[in-house]
């Protein structure tokens, strides 16, 4: 097991462009289930391929386990990592598959079937063994690719997008099954993704990347409640933050936080609303309207409501966010600022 | 709509058809059942009639010691220059999958000896390898590596002369098996020889238990057509050595020739050249075969 850690890693792909990765700087901790969020083309895949060793930094130092591997192989890593096309060797039958880095490592050979019995066991595909990767369904091939990269205990394990090749039901199921795997194998994982939930869901802690450089690193709950800059507050969540900007401020509050003013408990601001149009989610409605006087007049908000069956398009509601829910942002950087008394009329 | 397009498409396909079909009947099929006839008949140049004589040309033709020492050949001389060629052809192809300065150029190079003329090409060779004036010869004497006047004798001993059309075989196979062994490359998904590196295999482990693997059915296609170009073909044989000398490097193609055209008996040189038909046959549907087998994905 071992730590991972960047220190100002850059990479530029070709000479006067903009990096693809700019200044890096994070360290997981032991253990950890570490996210990479952020939206295509952001930088978390090369990132990732960096620590795995597939891309060289044009700066900077990665570091595993205290120990500086720019100049190392990816077998010298010691890592493991699982493709989002999965990359199954498709010539080779999935216990051979699963026993290939054992024979690239040179683990005794006498090793090789106890091994890939435990790994297969502990993702539950030994019936599968003997099988061809063009015979397994999506979710199986994930499997194999994780087995394949257990199979060999490695220090570290980097997870590209693995669930995105499946459909949306298994998804949410396999999502569990990677959770609960992690929890069993303790090791730390690096994982990538372009969903929001996944993130949410499995990260101890998630890095949010945009054009290559670090938004904020924090557990799931710190960079959804308190987003450091704007585009943290509109990438997470959905619908996203509603922004309203103001002088030199933004000023943000979820559309969860956006109620009917009778709903409102404690120190709140009120907000008279036009409705535009409601949506009905099943679980949960969001009313799209436009801020009615008072100094942001004309401006569309988004609300997300339990029920609100009752509301007709043109409606004019009173509305209102507890003032404690109320985020700042800088209008000129962007980034979180201290609260600020406003005039909202 | 619809039935006006598939008339239209049946006109049309018939129209777009027609000159392969004619040209295959023509240049291949005519000729192939005329071989047949002639390989069970007594025909020679200027006879005239035909009778059948059934299975007399092939025994005759099998008690030649020169067409004993041609089918030999034809398998060296196949054998051979196909190992050279996948061998370096797999070379060539993952030297030019790397990316370099001026790589375009170099593939526009290495593709020249299959766009040239193969006579041409034959008949460079054939100076650059003469008994006289033999560049390579030169060379050799200039660096002291041999003497003058006992330089070797590149097409006229039967070892080197045998080596000799091999080797210029192969230099005019190569580039046709580098390029489909470099778009077999090609196909093989970026991702799979990373997993490879990630899983700790260095670059042999990789060619050989995933690259080649994989490549597996393009590298079976490149032997089939080498084979088959090979086997029938007697360009280079013909141009360098015409066979010689003393028959040492006859192959099938050039015997046949030899005998039905310039030796004027058609019916023994139509009974060789059938000889290659049931080799080829049985080569192909092999090839196919494996390759169908090993499928990927």
């Amino acid at each position: 097991m071992a730590i991972v850690e960047t220190r100002g890693v850059t990479k530029v792909f070709k000479k006067g462009e903009l990096g693809a990765v700019n200044d890096v700087d994070l360290v997981t901790h032991e253990g950890e289930f570490l996210v990479f969020l952020g939206p295509s083309g952001s930088g978390k895949t090369t990132l990732l391929r960096m620590i795995a060793g597939l891309e060289t930094p044009t700066r900077g130092e990665i570091l595993i386990g205290g120990q500086v591997v720019n100049h190392m192989t990816p077998r010298e890593r010691r890592i493991a990592m699982v493709f989002q096309s999965y990359a199954l060797y498709p010539h080779l039958t999935v216990r051979n598959n699963i026993a290939f880095p054992l024979k690239a490592q040179g683990v005794p050979r006498g090793l090789h079937k106890e091994k890939v019995e435990w790994a297969a066991g502990l993702l539950g595909i030994q019936r599968l063994l003997e099988r061809k990767p063009r015979e397994l369904s999506g979710g199986e091939r994930q499997r194999v690719a994780l087995a394949r990269a257990i199979v060999r205990e490695p220090s570290v394990f980097l997870l590209d997008e693995p669930l995105s090749n499946l459909d949306a039901k298994l998804r949410a199921s396999a999502r569990e099954e990677l959770e609960t795997f992690h929890r069993r194998i303790a090791t730390t994982t690096i994982y990538v993704t372009h969903d929001q939930v996944e993130a949410m869901a499995m990260g101890d802690r998630v890095v949010v990347l945009h054009q290559g450089r670090v938004r904020q690193i924090g557990t799931p709950t710190e960079v959804y409640d308190d987003p450091a800059d704007t585009f943290v507050a509109t990438f997470l969540g959905s619908p996203p933050m509603n922004l309203l900007e103001h002088d030199h401020t933004i000023v943000g509050f979820r559309p969860e936080h956006l109620m009917p003013a009778e709903q409102a408990r404690g120190t709140t601001v009120k907000l008279p609303l036009k409705v535009q149009n409601v949506e009905y989610l099943g679980a949960d409605w969001i009313v799209y309207g436009l801020l009615e006087g008072g100094r942001f007049a004309g401006k569309p908000v988004r609300a997300r409501l339990l029920d609100a069956s009752g509301f007709r398009i043109g409606d004019l509601r009173e509305f209102a966010v507890p003032e404690d829910r109320l985020r700042f942002f800088d209008r000129e950087s962007e980034k979180k600022t201290a609260p600020k008394a406003m005039e909202w009329s | 709509m619809k039935p006006r397009v598939a008339s239209r498409g049946i006109g049309l396909g018939i129209a777009m058809f027609a000159p392969a079909v004619l040209y295959i009947v023509a240049l291949v099929g005519l000729p192939f059942v005329m071989a047949f006839l002639y390989a069970f008949g007594d025909v020679r140049i200027g006879s005239e009639g035909y009778n059948f004589v059934g299975l007399e040309n092939f025994a005759s033709v099998l008690e030649s010691p020169s067409f004993r020492k041609a089918l030999g050949n034809s398998f060296i001389f196949t054998i051979s220059s196909q190992v050279l060629v996948l061998v370096g052809a797999t070379i060539l192809a993952l030297a030019l999958q790397s990316r370099f300065r001026g790589r375009g150029f170099v593939r526009f190079l290495i593709l020249l000896p299959w766009v040239a003329p193969i006579s041409l090409g034959a008949i460079g060779w054939k100076w650059i390898l003469d008994s006289l004036y033999s560049v390579i010869n030169w060379v050799l004497v200039a660096l002291h590596l041999a003497k003058p006047f006992d330089a070797p004798m590149w097409l006229g001993e039967p070892k080197l002369a045998m080596l000799s059309v091999i080797l210029v075989h192969t230099w005019r196979l190569l580039p046709f098996s580098t390029v489909i062994v470099l778009a077999g490359l090609t196909a093989i998904p970026r991702d799979i020889p990373e997993a490879a590196a990630v899983d700790g295999a260095r670059f042999w482990r990789t060619l050989f238990q995933i690259t080649l693997p994989m490549m597996r059915p393009i590298l079976n296609v490149a032997l089939l057509f080498g084979i088959i170009f090979t086997f029938t073909d007697m360009t280079v044989v013909y141009i360098l050595t015409a066979g010689g000398p003393f028959d040492s490097t006859q192959v099938l193609p050039s015997l046949a020739f030899t005998t039905g055209i310039l030796g004027g008996d058609l019916s023994a040189g139509a009974a060789i050249s059938i000889f290659l038909v049931p080799i080829l046959v049985v080569v192909a549907y092999g090839m196919l075969r494996v390759a169908h087998r090993s499928e990927v994905v």
